[in-house]
């Protein structure tokens, strides 16, 4: 009877499941409820959840509930803890969901709200859940060692130097990315960036709260931070409103840039723990609290999208980002469907808190699902906006023109009616001077973040509070991002120049710290630098490079999976990793290709180097525009043949293997028995 | 009521563990040494010697 009731359960969930989708997938012409989108989510994880992670759990993996993990065996108390599968899942979730699923949604809103959707959607179910989990599961097997590590050892030396060097290449650009997204969400906005610079001081109390006055309470000391920092969101309103207080925070993109250029090195390279431990731990309670108050507002809202299903901008012509719907909506959302930087926490610190094997789904699968939710949220929070709003906060003065009147006209032209007159009403409801040209993301995600908070808590005067609370929290947690990112890459940098010169690689080495963040800084800082200047707002040519690097990472990972799924004789079933790799190889291989040589200077960076070289008059900096377009043709095509060496690596190795010239084997920790299942059985 | 209790460990469980209070305690357990100003100041200097979590973007 209870076979059947679970049999009927899920008939009911796969029909609700076609029905959401083609309602989303089918409706034109008419606005839908955006709990159209939360159905067809939340029915799509559960039954790849159910199904599909199960059948690669029990038939592909074919896990082993009796094998001790390395947490168990290595139990040290320290990095190695056997812990609470729902603890491990809340750690690695916190540990996966950044802006990065906030933001690529908002940009990829441009093509409308159906192929983005569509793409979460698919590419979580059957792409990025699958190589969180299959990579958690292999690095568990193997006693939590990292990716670039299980690459040397199944795939070959090559294969680790390659993964060792598109870890370092995406951080870089990881960086870069994210921390133009901060400068673009506070140039010109006294309210924002007087609330950013008040989480210094609010840190430093919460350091010495944390350290002096309760040791190690961290959950109270960050509950009095994030309560700091909500009155610092209402104090800025009079900061913005007095000229005075104003001048001081008001500050232009190349200035913001220099100041978070220096917080970077400074973050890497002093001593300041007592500011960075506690600014660490409020973004990552700001950034918890605010996606589960996300994802009430959209259920007590439930909003209906203005955004169409498709736009125009599917041929190319987009103003967000140039490119048509492929494969640039697939690269402009890799965090939320496939993050290759997902694979580098699933053979970090998660492995190591592993119990048993069989939680490995919950937790890789699992997690990965969460997150693509939190990017389905995104994708409402931009689609709630009317077009003409949205358009006209996200595209470039480049595009739309610099002045109110010229941006609202040529949007208007597009077929998104928007008036100056209405866009100043709404800065002014949300405590700006202008939305116009606030590429980014990260502030048309504020609007729609703010219109649902507003609306569904029923006060269109906390309009202004609310958007500053999103951008905060945005801004707040980019920063520890950097800090944190501007580390590990400090450290990779160490790892790789102490086998040119020893004294290099000394962690606790002063001058090699300063050099090696100094070389760290200097590459995040030069896209960094590079964006601010770009007259087409800078997003337009790094978000498709930073995704091309992050989906390129998990080209990388999928190989690394099904050269170990060969060799351990499951051929059969390497399809699962197979399908989501060869998608990723013809996304990521025509992405750069046509950011490369696209004709259509818009797309490609040497058409716009060449547009500018012959140019009859140029302007001082065309010279260094110029470089960089260069440059990035060059970085663009030095990852993808990074990428395509391990491609070739790997199908030589499977070809080896296949073919019976290579013997099949794996580099698996030996079988010890766990003692946790006669525990439980007692 | 009790499932109900249960859940509200659980959650407090992963909120210790994600902000760090659970691995202070591990530390406190492993080295014999009491909560303190100086037991922490110890803790946070080694966890943070160490090279960093990456956070995904």
């Amino acid at each position: 009877m209870k076979r059947w009731g679970s049999i009927l359960a899920w008939v009911v969930v796969s029909l609700l499941c076609g029905l959401a989708v083609a309602v989303i997938a089918l409706h034109r012409g008419e606005s839908i409820n955006a709990m159209w989108l939360v159905v067809a989510a939340l029915c799509s994880y559960a039954l790849g959840y159910r199904f599909y992670s199960k059948f690669l759990a029990a038939r592909v993996l074919a896990w082993d509930q009796l094998r001790a993990t390395p947490a168990e065996r290595l139990d040290n108390g320290r990095d190695f803890v056997p812990t609470n599968k729902w603890v491990v899942f809340g750690h690695h979730f916190a540990a996966i969901a950044g802006p990065g699923p906030l933001v690529g949604p908002v940009l990829a809103a441009q093509f409308g709200y159906l192929p983005g959707t569509l793409w979460i959607l698919a590419g979580a179910v059957f792409g990025g859940c699958v190589q969180d989990f299959v990579i958690l599961f292999f690095s568990v097997r193997r006693d939590g060692k990292s990716l670039t590590e299980i690459a040397r050892d199944e795939v070959g030396p090559l294969g680790g130097v390659v993964a060792y060097l598109a870890v370092i290449s995406i951080i870089v650009l990881i960086l870069g990315v994210t921390a133009l997204i901060v400068v673009n969400a506070l140039k010109s906005s006294p309210w924002g960036a007087f609330t950013i610079a008040m989480t210094i001081p609010i840190a430093l109390l919460m350091g010495v709260y944390l350290r002096v006055l309760r040791p190690g309470k961290v959950l109270e000391g960050s509950l009095l931070g994030f309560v700091l920092v909500l009155l610092a969101i209402w104090g800025g309103q009079w900061v913005a409103e007095s000229p005075t207080l104003a001048r001081y925070f008001t500050f232009s993109a190349p200035a913001l840039a220099i100041l978070i250029i220096v917080y970077g090195f400074a973050a890497s390279a002093l001593p300041v723990w007592l500011l960075l431990a506690p600014r660490d731990y409020l973004s990552t309670f700001v950034k918890l609290g605010t996606i589960a108050a996300l994802a009430l507002g959209i259920i007590a809202l439930r909003p209906t999208l203005h955004m169409p299903a498709l736009t125009r901008f599917v041929d190319g012509t987009g103003p967000v980002l140039a490119g048509k719907i492929f494969p640039f909506a697939f690269i402009t959302i890799a965090c939320g469907a496939v993050s290759g930087f997902h694979s580098l926490i699933a053979s970090g610190t998660t492995p190591k808190l592993i119990r048993r094997e069989t939680e490995t789904r919950l937790v890789g699968y699992g997690g990965m699902a969460a997150e693509s939710f939190v990017a389905v949220m995104a994708m409402i929070a931009a689609c709630v906006l009317q077009p003409g709003v949205y358009f006209a906060i996200s595209s470039p003065a480049g595009v739309v023109g610099s002045a109110p009147a010229t941006a609202a006209a040529t949007i208007s032209s597009w077929g998104f009616p928007v008036s100056a007159a209405g866009m100043a009403s709404l800065a002014q409801e949300v405590g700006e001077q202008t939305l116009f040209n606030r590429t980014g993301g990260a502030p048309a995600f504020a609007v729609g973040m703010a219109h649902i908070f507003a609306h569904s808590l029923g006060s269109r005067l906390l309009m202004a509070i609310w958007y500053h609370f999103a951008i905060m929290f945005e801004a707040l947690f980019i920063l520890s991002i950097l800090d944190a990112g501007t580390r590990v890459g400090r450290f990779m940098f160490q790892e790789a120049l102490g086998h040119v010169w020893r004294p290099l690689g000394r962690t606790s080495w002063y001058p090699s710290v300063l050099f090696n963040s100094g070389l760290i800084v200097a590459a995040w800082g030069y896209f960094l630098w590079q964006g601010v200047r770009d007259p087409l707002g800078g997003i337009n040519s790094l978000w498709p490079l930073f995704g091309t690097a992050n989906q390129l990472l998990a080209t990388v990972a999928l190989c690394v999976a099904t050269t170990i799924l060969m060799k351990m004789g499951r051929a059969r079933y390497s399809p699962v990793t197979l399908i989501p790799l060869g998608w990723l190889v013809a996304v990521t291989f025509t992405a750069s290709w046509q950011k490369i040589y696209s004709p259509n200077p818009r797309i490609g960076f040497l058409a716009h180097a060449r547009q500018l070289a012959a140019l009859p008059v140029r302007a001082p900096e065309t010279a260094r525009l110029i470089f960089n377009d260069r440059l990035d043709a060059l970085v663009t095509a030095a990852l993808v043949m990074l990428v395509l060496l391990i491609v070739l690596e790997s199908a030589r190795e499977w070809i080896r293997v296949l073919s019976g010239r290579k013997p099949a084997g794996v580099h698996e920790a030996p079988f010890v028995a766990t003692r946790f299942v006669a525990e439980e059985a007692s | 009521m009790k499932k109900l209790h249960q859940v509200g460990a659980t959650v407090l469980a992963m909120l210790r563990e994600i902000f760090d209070e659970a691995a202070y305690r591990r530390f406190l357990q492993r080295t014999g040494k009491s909560c303190s100003r100086a037991s922490y100041r110890e803790f946070l200097h080694q966890k943070l010697n160490v090279k960093p979590r990456p956070r995904c973007c």
